[in-house]
């Protein structure tokens, strides 16, 4: 195949550019620091200790969270749409969101009643714990239905209503909350990458790095799931066992990131869709590091322009992401 | 090569085939043939190991089907099924590629000889000029043909279809019919396909399955043609199929 080395090519700029960016990203920010300073830091320069810590502790740990991000979601956005053959399927399609959601609100509206709504290290990891129970719980029970649901489609309108549920507990939850537990569930719900430390961070990237080697694992399942169930069944695949370990594999990521830094949307819809198109490939050899490299371009540059303006990351993935998915859907509609 | 061995399937309470003893040992070309719902579809998804048996067993090339590893299985039978597949940016080649898949390791990496198969495969169906094109931007019967070199990559005895000529038109109906033929014969494949098109059955099948609720026949196409059964089937008030002229009649026309 003569297209390999275009390939190599694209992967090669990606690559740059995605380099690039962290660096962009690591000197941008709110506090004035030179690059002088920042490079001095990581020159390992004798530094003042304040610069050092904003540095290291602060920018430094939100921007590899920005590549973290990145790549789970647009990961497991491919997953989810190869395994539903739906250009339109997302990570948090499956209820995984609302699942976060749900276990984000009872947390904060009961942890006060368990007394520990006054300590800020068990209120963050309680948001954190607390989200990702809720997003493994919901995709745990989407996995239960589609051991006896055969039909994929079944299970994908399941796995919407279950997020219907979770959110109208939500919203009862929310009408009991006070104005203050109120604004706290509101702030994770807009997203944010600031929220993690460097400590949270040794729990995070260890989980997405689980999550994106069983979609590496995945690879030869998903390209034959391309043609369908059933195909990939005749052609030796064991469906079931590929489906329950793609859903594992968008839990851990998925379930992580929504965890960590709140419902990120529309990246994991958009992202796989400019991978397709850039690499002219439905390979998933290509498409699954192709997704991850553009996943981190996206997600640096959302969060470059968040800091800028100081804005809800959240707004800005929606607003770069939305073009792509309206694009999808009249490329869908024009052809069929 | 395929044998079925006191089979029922059926949905649930309905019963399509009973106790079904057959042995599909002809070889060549096997046409299956029954009515509308008469379960020409399910009967070759369990052959494919995609449904699940009320009773009896389905043994291939002399093994139990439901003993086999998925992979094994994958060996042993292709399928076609009538799903049209049509994936944007997914080119013929690499579709015909997946049809290696039972052979490769876990990332699907091909090797110079399964090379050789899918260019090789492509070019039997007489695909070769197609390779790079994506499925998305090819006709029914571009895209049936490439699902069929899929099926020839994947290197098995046998080869079952599910109505490999709805969707064509009548020349390339019988030009597929033609391929089958050919594929069977010169390839040493025991192919069984369903179809409504009783005259491409009875010219170019060696043999013929045909679904007489709950049971099923089996004979080689002369004999089934002299036995009358498909007279017998394939009749109701307007038509009736006259099998050795191969024309259908209609009354009060």
């Amino acid at each position: 195949m003569n297209g390999g080395k275009r390939t190599a090519i694209r992967f090669a700029g990606l690559g740059l550019a995605a380099l690039l960016l962290f660096v962009a990203d690591v000197l941008a920010g709110d506090s004035a620091l030179s690059p002088g300073e920042v490079w001095g830091v990581f020159a390992g320069r004798e530094t003042d200790e304040t610069v050092r810590n904003i540095v290291l502790s602060i920018r430094l740990v939100r921007v590899v969270v920005a590549v973290l991000i990145g790549m789970a979601l647009s990961v497991s956005g491919l997953q989810m749409q190869t395994v539903f053959r739906n250009p339109l399927a997302d990570p948090y399609l499956l209820g995984v969101s609302s699942g976060a959601g749900l276990g984000v609100a009872f947390f904060i509206l009961g942890a006060p009643l368990l007394g520990l709504g006054h300590s800020p290290f068990w209120q963050s990891i309680g948001i954190v714990g607390a989200g990702w129970v809720g997003a493994v719980a919901v995709l745990l029970l989407v996995a239960v239905i589609s051991r006896y649901v055969k039909n994929i489609l079944g299970v994908l309108i399941m796995g919407v209503m279950i997020g219907y549920i979770a959110g109208a507990v939500i919203q009862i939850l929310q009408y009991l909350s006070s104005a203050e537990q109120l604004k706290m569930f509101y702030l994770w719900s807009m997203g944010s990458l600031g929220h993690v430390t460097s400590v949270k961070l040794w729990i995070m990237w260890p989980m997405v790095a689980l999550g994106l080697l069983l979609a590496v694992y995945c690879m030869k399942p998903l390209n034959l799931l391309l043609l369908g169930e059933q195909y990939a069944r005749t052609m030796g695949i064991d469906v079931r066992r590929a489906r329950t370990l793609i859903f594992v594999s968008t839990t851990l990521l998925t379930g992580t990131v929504t965890a960590f830094c709140g419902p990120v949307g529309f990246l994991g819809l958009a992202v796989p869709h400019v991978a397709r198109m850039f690499f002219h490939n439905a390979d998933h050899r290509v498409l699954l590091p192709g997704s991850m490299l553009l996943g981190i371009v996206a997600m640096l540059v959302c969060d470059i322009i968040a800091k800028t303006w100081v804005l809800p990351i959240n707004s800005i993935t929606a607003l770069l992401g939305i073009p792509v998915i309206v694009w999808v859907v009249y490329k869908n509609l024009r052809f069929s | 090569m395929i044998r079925l061995e006191s089979l029922t399937l059926g949905y649930g309470r309905k019963i399509l085939l009973r106790e079904v003893n057959a042995d599909l040992d002809g070889g060549g070309l096997m046409a299956l043939l029954g009515r509308n719902g008469t379960g020409k579809s399910t009967l070759l998804r369990a052959m494919a190991g995609l449904g699940s048996l009320q009773g009896g067993r389905i043994l291939l090339d002399g093994k139990v089907l439901t003993d086999l590893r998925p992979e094994e299985l994958a060996r042993t039978v292709a399928f076609v099924t009538t799903e049209r597949v049509r994936v944007p940016d997914l080119k013929c080649r690499d579709v015909v590629a997946l049809g290696r898949a039972p052979y490769t390791g876990w990332t699907g990496r091909l090797q110079p000889h399964d090379h050789r198969m899918v260019e090789e495969a492509l070019d039997w169906l007489g695909m070769s000029g197609y390779a790079d094109r994506t499925l998305d931007r090819m006709s029914d019967g571009e895209c049936q043909r490439i699902m069929i070199a899929r099926a020839l990559a994947q290197d098995t005895p046998i080869i079952l279809l599910d109505e490999p000529t709805s969707f064509l038109d009548l020349p390339n109906r019988y030009e597929l019919g033609v391929l089958l033929r050919r594929l069977a014969h010169d390839r040493r494949k025991c192919i069984l396909f369903s179809t409504h098109e009783l005259d491409i059955a009875l010219t170019l099948c060696d043999s013929i399955a045909l679904i007489d609720t709950p049971g099923l026949l089996y004979l080689p196409t002369p004999q089934m043609i002299a036995g009358g059964h498909i007279e017998r089937l394939f009749r109701n008030a307007t038509v009736s199929f006259d099998s050795k002229e191969m024309r259908v009649k209609m009354e009060g026309v």
